[in-house]
Parts: C-alpha cells; sequence; structure tokens
C-alpha cells in the first residue's frame, strides 16, 4: 500500500493514560477500534479532524503524538 | 493484552462467499427449472425480466438473513456489537473500492452492448449484464478486504 509518512505516539500515550486501551479511545474520538489499531501500525492516516481529537484525549499539543517526515 | 475485536474485512469476507453461493445456487435452479428443457428459453425477454425480478428480494432476504446470523455471531465472540456508522477510514476504503467497481461494471456494460453490435443472440448480452453486477460487487468486496488488510 502507499508509504505512509505519519509516524505518531498513540501506543506510548495511552500507556501514559493508566494504560487507555483501544477501544477507550476509539470511543472517546467516535471511530471504530479497527480505525485506532490502522493508525498505530501506520496503516492509515488520519484526517486533521481525528487528529486533532487524539492529541485532544491526550491533553498535548498534535505534534507531539503525530510527526511528519517526508521520504 | 490485545483482545478480539469486529473487523470489518471478516463481515465483507462472509458477505462476499455468502453472494456467490446464492448466485451460483439461483443460477443452477433456474438452469434446471427453465433452460435445461428448452434452451430456446435462452432468447425470451420475458423469462430475463423475471430471473432479473427474482433474483432482487432472494438476494435481499438472503443477505438480511446473513446479516443477523454474522452479527450473532460476532456479538459471542467479541462481546461487541457491529457499528452501526461507518467511521472515516471506512468511508475512504468504501470510495477507493466504489471507484474500482465502477470500473468493472463499465467495462462489462461496454462488453455487453458490443454483443448486441456484434449481432451475438440476446442471452450474451444478458449474461454480460448479470455479471456486470456480481463482478463489480465481488471486485468491490475484495478491494476493500484489500485495504482493510494492507491499509489505506
Amino acid at each position: 500500500m502507499s508509504k505512509c509518512n505519519i509516524h505518531n505516539n498513540i501506543r506510548t500515550f495511552r500507556f501514559h493514560k493508566n494504560e487507555m486501551t483501544q477501544q477507550e479511545l476509539a470511543d472517546k474520538v467516535g471511530v471504530t477500534r479497527q480505525t485506532i489499531v490502522a493508525i498505530e501500525n501506520g496503516k492509515y492516516s488520519p484526517t486533521l479532524e481525528l487528529a486533532f481529537k487524539i492529541a485532544a484525549v491526550f491533553e498535548t499539543p498534535l505534534q507531539e503524538v503525530f510527526s511528519y517526515e517526508p521520504q | 493484552m490485545e483482545s478480539k475485536y469486529f473487523r470489518r474485512e471478516n463481515q465483507i469476507t462472509v458477505s462476499l462467499i455468502s453472494t456467490i453461493i446464492i448466485l451460483i445456487a439461483y443460477i443452477i435452479w433456474v438452469y434446471n427449472r427453465h433452460i435445461a428443457d428448452s434452451p430456446e428459453t435462452l432468447n425470451d425477454l420475458q423469462f430475463w425480466g423475471r430471473s432479473f425480478l427474482i433474483l432482487i428480494p432472494v438476494m435481499i432476504v438472503a443477505q438480511i438473513v446473513i446479516h443477523i446470523i454474522f452479527a450473532i455471531i460476532n456479538k459471542i465472540i467479541t462481546r461487541q456489537d457491529i457499528p452501526s456508522k461507518t467511521d472515516e477510514m471506512g468511508q475512504l476504503i468504501e470510495l477507493k473500492s466504489l471507484r474500482i467497481s465502477r470500473w468493472v461494471q463499465s467495462v462489462f456494460f461496454i462488453l455487453a452492448m458490443a454483443a448486441l453490435a456484434m449481432n451475438y443472440e440476446i442471452w450474451v448480452m444478458f449474461v454480460l449484464l448479470i455479471a456486470s453486477c456480481f463482478m463489480s460487487t465481488i471486485v468491490e468486496s475484495l478491494a476493500q478486504i484489500y485495504y482493510y488488510r494492507k491499509g489505506v
């Protein structure tokens, strides 16, 4: 599939958020757990809105959760 | 610890397999009932109209039954309901798959019209039209499974 240049630290942030589960995060941002799994594994780049929602859950700036690395 | 969870591609796979099985069963039924004894039925327009009209409700009812059975099995395995809404990744995958399926449908439609233009018998066009519907459905499902597994 297409190369995903957006990297994320969602797994780390979930760990620091009392081991928040993927399902809990999915429920908070309004997507399925499958989508959270895909984002964590770099198989899907979220929309800007979803990225902001995820960052808001972790109460941290967007750029600390997601980073862009051009090829 | 990773627990089991609902995966959309499993639902699509079940739907795809059931669609293929139902279609094959329907073709066999129609063949044995109408075509085996009198092959000239193939050029009867009324036969094709009836066959299409019966196939549509059969497919709808079968898909509803299969969806209910899948929802029950999914509930037992994952202890979760099937999500009622498709989220943004699902919508993107649906759009990409739909684009591919439209190409397949267009190709078969052109082939059906070419069969008419080249003066083939009328049943060739109808077979190609049915093929355009089902091949596009199958390709769409396969594309969705691919995108869900490999990423989009």
